[in-house]
């Protein structure tokens, strides 16, 4: 994924990687999108079976392939199709945003969200935040300047 | 000394234990030594010199020695919480080994150094060590001893978390660029006990293997993850590091978050459950939307 991305803010448009659960977010935003809420075109989205299976590594694999900005989701507590995959899930990030947080990625540039079913509407609110949030903050260019040191 | 080489004689000549892993006189100080006849306990040896965590050599990840079935350890009392913790996690059984609990007032930095106990000489490990004996023990041995120096050093952590996200890249960037991948920090490690670590596999390859800064960052942001309520602190990881990156700084960084968030604190207590296999209801989560 070469990235031809321009370091110019106002013609910069984010990338984002959404990891998503299948059973609530995946579906929650299925019905953001057959309800015709606008949303910012930037999230591109990876369906797994549960955030019990997102490994942190996840999200650093697409800061190195070029993602500006990462979306994790999935059920509430509560609500997990697998009982208690998110509850570990919630543990595991916790851990991830600090370690990820000190060796310098910004935590501002990763959402944590859970979004049932039947939340389009947040669904819609996240990836509009999480937009918003990464189109200020810029191209996360740390990784490609990387390639230039070495 | 002398009561650990009987002792180590002892278990060695009515079988409790197939072999004694202490420590010995080397060429540049002490070092590993694995005693299978009682007529060689005599080789063994204890002082602050003996900065080893013997503990990795219960690790089943070490085929040569798993044949040994029933291991006696030497152990300080920072030793014992990684033998706790492979009891927790069930990569030993308890009742597989034996403890030769050492009374500690801690070790210098390295093996091949005078001896003597400074602020200065003092290894990183022993400066807040509470434990001046370990509690998981079979057998207790060595003279009482008090705290050990007070190391001073800049709060590390404190310094990296004033800087900025960009500011703290640089730093483990200058710090990563010299990783050669050698991978001893994983070999060392006592809790680093997978049969197939995650960065040998290459299909896919999650982890790139050369010695590139951006696997060399995906490589110590995925170990220190996988040591989030496992690593004992031991430091031996930092130790083994050929080009000194001080790995203990991001280790030392997860286990202040996993015991402030999760009440857990390592030491060598086994049925402490590990914080990472558990959740509880009411885990704080105001990082999630
Ligand atoms: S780094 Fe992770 S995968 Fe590799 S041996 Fe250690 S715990 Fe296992
Ligand atoms: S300090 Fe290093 S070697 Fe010791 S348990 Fe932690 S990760 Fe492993
Ligand atoms: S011991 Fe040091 S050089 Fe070797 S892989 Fe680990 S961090 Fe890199």
């Amino acid at each position: 994924m070469a990235a031809k991305t321009s370091t110019d803010k106002a013609s910069f448009k984010p990338r984002i990687a959404a990891f998503v659960c299948n059973w609530c977010t995946y579906t929650g935003a299925d019905l953001a999108g057959t309800s015709r809420l606008q949303m910012a075109p930037n999230v591109r989205i990876i369906r797994l079976p549960c955030t019990g299976r997102i490994d942190p590594l996840f999200i650093i694999k697409a800061f190195e392939r070029g993602a500006d900005g990462v979306i994790v989701s999935g059920c509430h507590p509560a609500d997990c199709h697998y009982t208690s995959g998110n509850y570990h899930a919630r543990r595991r990030f916790a851990v991830a945003r600090d370690v990820f947080g000190f060796m310098g990625i910004d935590p501002k540039r990763i959402t944590f969200s859970w979004v049932s079913a039947s939340e389009g509407g947040k669904w819609a609110e996240v990836v509009n935040d999480t937009t918003a949030r990464v189109q200020e903050l810029g191209p996360f260019s740390a990784y490609r300047e990387m390639e230039a040191r070495v | 000394m002398q009561a650990l080489q009987e002792l180590a004689r002892k278990l060695l000549t009515d079988k409790t234990a197939n072999v004694v892993i202490g420590w010995g006189q080397g060429p540049r100080g002490p070092r590993p030594i694995f005693v299978t006849q009682p007529e060689h306990a005599d080789r063994l040896i204890f002082d602050t010199r003996c900065v080893h965590n013997l503990a990795t050599y219960l690790n089943p990840r070490r085929a040569h020695l798993v044949p040994f079935v029933k291991k006696a350890v030497v152990v300080k009392p920072c030793d014992a919480r990684a033998v706790a913790g492979l009891i927790r996690e069930t990569q030993v059984k308890r009742e597989d080994v034996v403890l030769i609990g050492m009374r500690c007032g801690g070790v210098v930095r390295d093996s091949d150094m005078d001896g003597k106990l400074t602020e200065a000489t003092v290894s990183p490990r022993c400066m807040d060590c509470p434990d001046r004996e370990p509690k998981l023990a079979d057998h207790l041995m060595g003279e009482e001893a008090s705290a050990p120096p007070k190391g001073k050093g800049p709060d590390m952590i404190a310094k990296l978390d004033a800087m900025s996200p960009a500011e703290r890249w640089e730093f483990w960037q200058k710090e990563l660029e010299r990783c050669v991948r050698c991978h001893a920090c994983r070999e060392v490690c006592p809790m680093c006990f997978c049969d197939r670590c995650i960065a040998d596999k290459s299909m896919p390859q999650w982890i790139e293997s050369s010695p590139h800064p951006r696997g060399n960052l995906s490589w110590q942001m995925t170990r220190v993850m996988h040591m989030a309520g496992r690593c004992v602190g031991c430091g031996e990881c930092t130790r083994a590091c050929p080009v000194d990156i001080p790995l203990g700084l991001i280790l030392r960084k997860m286990t202040q978050t996993v015991e402030e968030r999760f009440g857990y604190r390592v030491s060598d207590d086994p049925t402490v459950p590990a914080p990472m296999g558990a959740y509880r209801l009411d885990d704080k989560q105001e990082f999630i939307l």
